[in-house]
């Protein structure tokens, strides 16, 4: 069992929890998940590592309430336990490997949508704590569903807020905001890493292919074991057939076949639906 | 001398019943059954049975002594060379093995000895379990990776040997395929999975799940910073193949390993879990193995049209035979010599169909199997929602990346001498993490031979040291 020793709503369903897992917080680097179940019933959820603290052995994970599995494990409260934690899996982001010295000379530029604002922190907390800059783009469809901005800014060089209804920081998508940076502001990045909505990280990897610019993405495929086993996580990297969950979760995006992945994650849609709708009526029902 | 008495034959749960539910297909012998089948055995001198079992169990001994009716003293003949009787019963390939050895089976049928095996298990599961001599603790600690048979296997010897041991396990449920892999008709996990595994826990054996070894802990750190005087990995053969066809990564495409798992480690059928599973109208399962055969009986049972699709002929499906003959009873259709070309697919992206091609045997290759060869302009087309490929695992890369001076061979399998040490000093392998997919009697004697290495390296390891 796994306990929370700390619940916080983040956004209109979206909660951040910290949860008491040494083992995990003393292996974690950026870039790396964890697979979660709620309890004995509970599917295995893969959530990215938004925070890990090797001092009092917790690591954070940041949730969007969106179905049946997730509104489960919101629903617990702090004091409550996860019945299952395993990880990190994944590889690390590819920085954490790179030499010091050349990765200072780099300029980095990290692009995180909604809920994938939680697991680009550690990795812009990563470089800062190594003495390298790295500039942010955090989108949302709105300012109240904006997470980690103050988090962020205390990490990030520059950070750049951008929400579809001008409520805050610059109006329009992310992929305007990085047109926006290079063209207009004359900034040059040597990196660039998406991560957010599947369909954010295909448009932002478009943008950034007209420029040139390298772009990681971390894709977020239906995954069962998050060992290498069952193969759910499969996508296509440039006509090859590899497994999300250990050859990524971080892939090349100007490779990535976003259309095959987006249509494999609707693969248990219906029933899922379903799930919820059960799961709605139960809720209610009492 | 000839044998009168027919082979007793063994009660089973109605084909056109338990093709609608997941409980066991076989209900065993009970005592009058075993003990009449048991008086069969003709006791032969050189028993050809003993010599075709890979552990060696002194098979007319404990045949005896249930004809005898002691059955303690079976179980106790049993456990000085296996100690998962319950479960090897259930799923050894019998015909291949013990029973396709026994002079009785020349004219007419072998002895029971799976069946008698089982029988002898489940009474001795049933009578507390356990058992055998525990030596005082030695304070000396060992790691094994994986709660498989071969981790098993290798944790009980070395606890009864004295040893502090921790299993540790990437999933979250222990018993590694006996509980993710192979379906509840077949082994149940209550009954007799879990009841394995209490008796570890009874013997001090620690579990820890959800620790995958090379990513949560690494073998370096179990060792140079948990303090583990050895290391036995039995992390098996799990990565599923694919064929490598255009059309397999529609929605629809599935592995063997991600639909059992889904069934059966996640429940996936019952309602109060929460992980769903797809099981479509009708399913093409593709491979010839037990694999094939469990995903195959599973698709069945959640209610799909099911078949089979095999490139070689009946003559060489590797799925124990048992299998075979229920999955037919169950209704489930076999095309062989059948090899699919391509998945076809819907303007949505889902699964419509798949393209075959007949095949015939040509020469035996160099495994003196016949190879099958494609028969020119045959294609042809099955109508299907569902592809779930059972085309064989390989074992992980995982612990081989993560651990310095493990080495593997082509395949990935990890390099062990006959003993089952690697060549990184104190680290010992054994199950199919070693020999690549095999059989659970397989991984189980490795786990057991392993065991006694580890016991005589740790020995030696403190002598030297005084
Ligand atoms: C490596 C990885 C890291 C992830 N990190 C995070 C994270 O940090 N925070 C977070 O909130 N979520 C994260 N996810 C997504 C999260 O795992 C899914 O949202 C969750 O499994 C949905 O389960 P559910 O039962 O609540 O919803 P479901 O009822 O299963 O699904 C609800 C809806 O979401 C869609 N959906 C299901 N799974 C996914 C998915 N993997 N990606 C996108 N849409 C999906 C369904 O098609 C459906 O429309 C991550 C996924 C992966 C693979
Ligand atoms: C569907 C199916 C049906 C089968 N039917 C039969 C049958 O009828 N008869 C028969 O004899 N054999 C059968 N087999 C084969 C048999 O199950 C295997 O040969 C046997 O289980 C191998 O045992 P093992 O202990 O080596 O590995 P496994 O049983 O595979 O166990 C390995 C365990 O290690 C864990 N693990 C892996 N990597 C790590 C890591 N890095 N850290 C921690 N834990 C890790 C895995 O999660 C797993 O639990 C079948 C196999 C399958 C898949
Ligand atoms: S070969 Fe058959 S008859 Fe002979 S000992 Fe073995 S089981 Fe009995
Ligand atoms: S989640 Fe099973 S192989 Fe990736």
């Amino acid at each position: 069992m796994f306990r929370i020793v700390e619940k916080k709503q983040l956004a209109d369903n979206i909660y951040k929890l910290r949860v008491e897992a040494p083992r995990v917080a003393h292996s974690a680097l950026p870039g790396q998940f964890v697979i979660v179940c709620t309890d004995e019933y509970g599917e295995r959820v893969p959530l990215t590592i938004a925070d890990y603290d090797t001092s009092d052995g917790t690591v954070t994970i940041v949730i969007q309430a969106i179905g049946m599995s997730t509104r489960k494990m919101c629903a617990l409260g702090e004091g409550d336990a996860l019945a299952d934690l395993a990880g990190p899996l994944g590889n690390p982001s590819e920085f954490v490997n790179i030499p010091l010295d050349e990765l200072r000379r780099r300029r980095y530029l990290f692009v995180a949508g909604g809920v994938g604002t939680a697991p680009v922190y550690p990795q812009v907390k990563w470089l800062c704590e190594h003495g390298v800059a790295a500039d942010v783009i955090i989108g949302a469809k709105t300012a109240s569903m904006l997470i980690y901005t103050d988090e962020m800014r205390r990490v990030a060089d520059n950070l750049y807020i951008a929400t579809d209804d001008g409520s805050e920081g610059f109006k329009g998508m992310v992929t305007g905001k990085v047109r926006d940076l290079i063209e207009n502001e004359g900034r040059h990045y040597d990196e660039c890493v998406a991560i957010g909505p599947m369909i954010m990280m295909k448009f932002v990897a478009l943008t950034t292919r007209e420029y040139g610019l390298p772009t990681t993405v971390s894709l977020n495929a239906l995954m069962v074991d998050g060992t290498g086993m069952c193969g759910a996580c499969r996508v296509s990297v440039g006509g090859q057939t590899l497994f999300t969950c250990v050859d990524g979760p971080e892939f090349d995006g100007h490779k990535v076949d976003f259309d095959e992945a987006m249509r494999r994650q609707a693969m248990y849609r219906v029933q899922e639906g379903e799930a919820n709708e059960k799961h709605k009526c139960e809720c209610y029902g009492k | 001398m000839a044998n009168k008495i027919p082979r007793v034959a063994v009660r089973e749960q109605d084909p056109a019943v338990r093709a609608t539910n997941f409980e066991e297909v076989c209900y065993g012998y009970n005592d009058e059954e075993a003990c009449l089948e048991a008086t069969r055995c003709l006791a032969c001198r050189r028993p050809r049975c003993v010599e075709a079992c890979p552990v060696n169990i002194n098979i007319p001994a404990f045949i005896a002594e249930v004809a005898k009716g002691d059955i303690a003293a079976a179980a106790e003949t049993i456990a000085a060379d296996s100690s998962l009787p319950s479960i090897c019963g259930r799923v050894c390939p019998q015909e291949t093995q013990c029973e396709g050895s026994c002079v009785l089976g020349v004219k007419g049928e072998p002895v029971a000895i799976g069946k008698l095996e089982r029988y002898v298990g489940d009474w001795h599961l049933a009578h507390g379990g356990g058992g055998g001599r525990i030596a005082a603790a030695n304070g000396h600690r060992v790691a094994v990776v994986g709660s498989g048979p071969a981790g098993l296997a290798c944790a009980s010897d070395l606890a009864k040997m004295g040893y502090d041991v921790t299993v540790f396990e990437a999933l979250h449920k222990l018993g590694g395929v006996l509980v993710y892999g192979i379906p509840e008709f077949r082994l149940p996990k209550d009954k007799v999975v879990a009841r394995e595994i209490d008796t570890l826990r009874g013997l001090g054996v620690r579990f820890e799940t959800d620790v995958i070894v090379g990513r949560t802990v690494t073998v370096d750190s179990l060792m140079e910073e948990e303090g583990f005087d050895a290391v036995f990995i039995g992390s098996g053969a799990g990565l599923p193949r694919f064929m490598g066809i255009e059309g397999e990564n529609l929605n629809g495409v599935v592995s063997a390993n991600e639909f059992l798992t889904r069934a059966n480690l996640m429940h996936a059928y019952d309602e109060v879990y929460d992980t769903p599973i797809y099981v479509g109208k009708r399913v093409v399962v593709v491979g010839g193995g037990n694999v094939a055969m469990d995903a195959v009986r599973t698709a069945k049972r959640l209610g799909a049209e099911a078949t089979i699709v095999y490139r070689r002929s009946e003559a060489e499906l590797p799925a124990r035979r048992e299998e075979v003959l229920h999955a037919r009873e169950e209704g489930i259709e076999f095309r062989m010599l059948t090899n699919p070309t391509r998945v076809l697919g819907s303007d949505k992206g889902w699964v419509r169909g798949i393209s075959c091609v007949r095949m015939k045997l040509g020469e035996p290759d160099g495994s003196g199997r016949r190879s099958p060869v494609v028969i020119e302009g045959s294609d042809f087309d099955i109508e299907c929602d569902v592809v779930i490929m059972a085309l064989g695992t390989s074992p992980n890369p995982l612990l081989k990346r993560t651990t310095a001076g493990l080495e593997t061979d082509r395949r990935g399998c990890i390099v062990t001498d006959d003993a089952g040490a690697t060549t990184r000093q104190g680290v010992f392998a054994g199950g199919d993490a070693v020999t690549g997919a095999a059989t659970v009697i397989l991984a189980m004697g490795a786990g057991r031979r392993a065991a006694r290495a580890i016991d005589e390296y740790v020995r030696g390891k403190y002598s030297e040291a005084k």
